[in-house]
């Protein structure tokens, strides 16, 4: 990254802008027209790589009778990808790189590019004729628990409530979502099936409050560090979930630990989109519930006297309270209804995918944590960061099956890398809110 | 993220000898009492833990509600088989942890990563850092010790010293890379310690994938185990482990207490601000006790690979870098609390396997246990007013806000 602060005086194309730049300006495009160059770069590294372009997609669904592998010639994409990037360069170098919307726009574009590009190089020249599938399906399961963890955690952190315990969160909630929904299955005979799933949320949320509850118990009334409580629940949630699934007898597994699975609804209409409407709106309730909670949380934090509330105990506790605010309930407020969004989160793992394993979250809520700070604490964006998140998570599994072309390790490292990378202002400085983390009472 | 992460323990201002060691016996006496009872209250909720999923018990608290009219017989069951379930259950955890030679061994050996673990964990804390870092940190050593380890041939001693010292140097870089990530972007350390945890499990992974690193014959990403030269010598079974992590936690005093970089340490971990005006090197301080955190916790991989001489995989130091944590928060973030909790933890973990194989109890309770006694530790006030002792002076509440 040394590359990425060098002088920018060196360079020796710097156009003559007439208007004043500053040193940071300056930098920035420097920055970008360093990233761009080296994308360019390994795109034609890419395309030169190939021996036979050759590649074969399945991208409108599952390999059927009718849905044969379509075959293509990868150059064009991976051409076209190189074209792309390299517009992006040339405005970049000219400095007329839009800003605002076009900027991300052109972003996206670029990114898109080089996603393409990697494709054609990583699928191309492979022994067996395996086809590109559609990576929205997948990324939209990850991102379940992404998205609701990440939201989960921008509500408490904008409340100055470090959340470190998504984790924990996450492994209790997909334990009781398991105990709830096979509980319903066996004796709520009643219920129709497709519901049962839904006891299973409801046992998930709760679980994941009966964490946030803790969390304020410990961090708010008896003012225990946060990021402390926040790690000890990460070990609680681990051991008591694998220690109730190991105490419940072999004979009772069906009973507790065998939930129904969520059903896809389709909904009408945008189901037949090509290409993404089977993947994005043929989904469990569970993946709607997180379209929708995107943009509600964005309002509840954004549009609401209740956000303002909580933005405010976030960044400057003394003031709230001195207008009136009661610091320590609305915290309680925002840790609760986090508890409630990760706890959703997590009963995705035994709701969408199986019966409850012992450490099944595996370290995606530490994922969750980190799209909050990609997304600089903003639901939207930290949205995007989880996404994109779950998105990587996705291509490592797809590029599992191709041989050895690309260590799927270092896919996986990209997350975690890229946080660092943002916490350490290395693109773009994040902050946090001011009061994360501090206690608050009212005699300080 | 200014949050001031210190350890809410004992204020490390210097204070003059003189007036140390009468001060030293108040200040520890609540502190021990409180920890004691933290420790009882955790095993009191593990109990009920064993009770609720005992299949008798249950079974008697389901034949009370169903036949009210003979209470008291069922209720006399209940107790009964509750409380054989929790004696069980705890007189195999003392007999697995202390309760013979070979079980005293087994303690001995789990608690000497803790210990090392801890210290690291400790030492952050005490120059102002919470440091989540340690699993990783003891992962990346673990892999640069087994490879040191099964990789070379050389004599003895010298092979030893060669792969303590890359797990010394691997652990002591991502270690200090934290630390100047701090010193020189301000980046949280609580942040990138979680988020280079991950990386260094797939810094593992990646290379277990690799030919020099996989175990001939076997199927698993496993590593050869180390050669017999590289291994820590023994003393009637047990490995050497035990005595460096004690010389470690000595080590760690020394530092802190008669040194001038931990001096500068301390200053640092109680305001950064104030150390800085006094003219000492934050970023110095920062650097120095990350990397040093991370050799300490290079060293309880070592203890591991080359003490128990375990193949290296991805799972190889277990949950020892997060059980570092907790036994460094017990300890109060000082070496010698930092020793005795290890030797707790240490002996629970040993317990353990006893606790499961003979009275069928998972040992993921004493994660539960040990995630409880923390918790308890941590917040005193709710430990007083669950026992109704109370606070005796005023001064200790100053203390407390301080």
């Amino acid at each position: 990254m040394s590359t990425l602060v060098t002088d920018p005086t060196g360079r020796p194309d710097a156009p003559a802008e007439p208007q004043v730049r500053d040193r940071a300006d300056v930098r920035r495009q420097v920055k970008l027209v360093v990233v761009l160059a080296l994308l360019v770069a390994v795109e034609i590294w890419f395309k030169l790589e190939i021996t036979d372009p050759e590649v074969s997609h399945l991208l409108k669904g599952p390999r059927s009778a009718e849905n044969q592998p379509v075959f293509f010639d990868g150059s064009y994409v991976s051409w076209g990808a190189v074209a792309i990037t390299a517009v992006a360069l040339l405005l970049a170098v000219l400095n007329r790189y839009p800003r605002g919307a076009g900027g991300v726009l052109l972003a996206v574009l670029v990114g898109a590019s080089f996603y393409g590009s990697f494709l054609m190089w990583a699928y191309a020249d492979s022994a067996l004729p395996i086809a590109i599938t559609n990576p929205l399906g997948g990324t939209l399961l990850v991102a379940t628990y992404l998205v609701l963890g990440a939201l989960a955690g921008v509500v408490c952190e904008r409340a100055g409530v470090v959340n470190i315990a998504i984790e924990g969160q996450f492994i209790m909630a997909a334990f009781f979502a398991s105990v709830f929904c096979s509980l319903a299955v066996a004796s709520l005979g009643g219920l129709p099936l497709f519901w049962t799933p839904v006891v299973g949320m409801v046992g998930g949320a709760l679980a994941g409050v009966l964490v946030a509850a803790l969390l304020g118990f410990f961090a708010l009334r008896y003012q225990v560090d946060q990021v402390v409580v926040g790690v000890v629940l990460v070990t609680f949630g681990y051991g008591l979930t694998s220690f109730l699934r190991g105490q419940i007898p072999g004979d009772q597994a069906a009973r507790l630990n065998r939930p129904y699975q969520l059903e896809n609804v389709e909904i009408p209409g945008l189901a037949d989109i090509p290409y993404i409407g089977q993947a994005m709106f043929n989904q469990t309730l569970l993946v709607y519930l997180m379209y929708l909670a995107i943009p509600g949380v964005w309002f509840l934090l954004f549009q609401t006297r209740w956000g303002l509330r909580v933005r405010s105990v976030g960044e400057h506790p003394k003031a709230a309270d001195t207008v009136g605010i009661d610091v320590i309930r609305v915290r309680w407020q925002a840790l609760l209804l986090g508890g409630v969004l990760a706890g959703l989160g997590g009963s995705a793992f035994t709701l969408s995918t199986g019966a409850f394993t012992s450490q099944m979250s595996a370290g995606l809520g530490f994922i969750a944590l980190a799209a909050v700070i990609m997304g600089r604490w903003h639901p939207i964006y930290a949205a995007l960061a989880a996404i994109a998140f779950a998105f990587l998570r996705n291509l490592r599994d797809q590029l599992s099956i191709l041989d050895e072309k690309v260590p799927g390790e270092l896919i996986s490292m990209l997350p975690y890398l890229a946080t660092i990378i943002a916490v350490a202002g290395l693109v773009g400085r994040v902050r946090a809110p001011a009061a994360s983390g501090q206690h608050y009472s009212k005699g300080d | 993220m200014s949050a001031p992460l210190s350890p809410q323990t004992e204020t490390v201002t210097p204070e003059p000898a003189g007036a140390r060691s009468s001060r030293d016996l108040t200040r520890w006496l609540p502190t021990v009492r409180d920890t004691l009872v933290a420790i009882v209250l955790a095993f009191a909720v593990g109990a009920l833990l064993i009770i609720v999923s005992d299949e008798e018990s249950l079974e008697a608290l389901g034949n009370i509600i169903d036949h009210p009219g003979s209470f008291l017989v069922y209720l006399g069951d209940f107790v009964r088989h509750s409380a054989s379930a929790v004696f069980d259950g705890y007189s195999a955890l003392v007999l697995g942890s202390v309760g013979s030679a070979s079980s005293l061994e087994r303690t001995l050996e789990r608690s000497a990563p803790l210990i090392c673990a801890g210290l690291g964990v400790a030492l952050a804390f005490r120059a102002g850092m919470f440091n989540i870092g340690a699993q990783g940190q003891a992962l990346v050593a673990a892999l640069a010790a087994g490879y040191v380890g099964f990789t070379f041939d050389l004599p003895f001693l010298v092979h030893l010293c060669a792969a303590v010292a890359a797990a010394l140097l691997a652990g002591g870089l991502w270690g200090g890379v934290v630390g100047l990530l701090k010193a020189r972007t301000g980046a949280h350390e609580v942040i990138t310690t979680i988020m280079l945890n991950q990386v260094a499990r797939f810094v593992v992974l990646f290379f277990l994938a690799k030919e020099a690193f996989q175990r001939p014959g076997s199927n698993n990403l496993e590593t050869p185990v180390v050669a017999e030269s590289a291994r820590f010598p023994q003393v009637f079974g047990l490995h050497l482990g035990i005595v460096l992590a004690v010389l470690a936690a000595v080590g760690v005093w020394w530092l802190l207490e008669r040194s001038r970089l931990g001096f500068e340490m301390r200053a640092v971990g109680s305001n950064p601000e104030a150390a800085r005006t006094a003219g000492m090197s934050v970023a110095k301080v920062y650097v120095a006790a990350m990397a040093l955190a991370g050799m300490l916790s290079g060293l309880a991989a070592c203890m591991t690979v080359l003490g128990l001489s375990q193949s290296v995989t991805e799972n190889v130091m277990g949950s020892v870098g997060f059980d570092a944590i907790t036994v460094a928060l017990l300890g109060r973030a000082t070496p010698l609390g930092t020793v005795l909790a290890g030797l707790l933890f240490g002996a629970l973990s040993a317990g353990g396997v006893r606790m499961q194989t003979s009275a069928g109890i998972p040992p993921d309770l004493i994660q539960v246990v040990q995630a409880l006694i923390v918790l308890f530790v941590a917040a005193p006030a709710l430990v007083r007013g669950l026992t109704r002792v109370r606070r005796r002076t005023t001064t200790e509440t100053k203390e407390a806000g301080a």
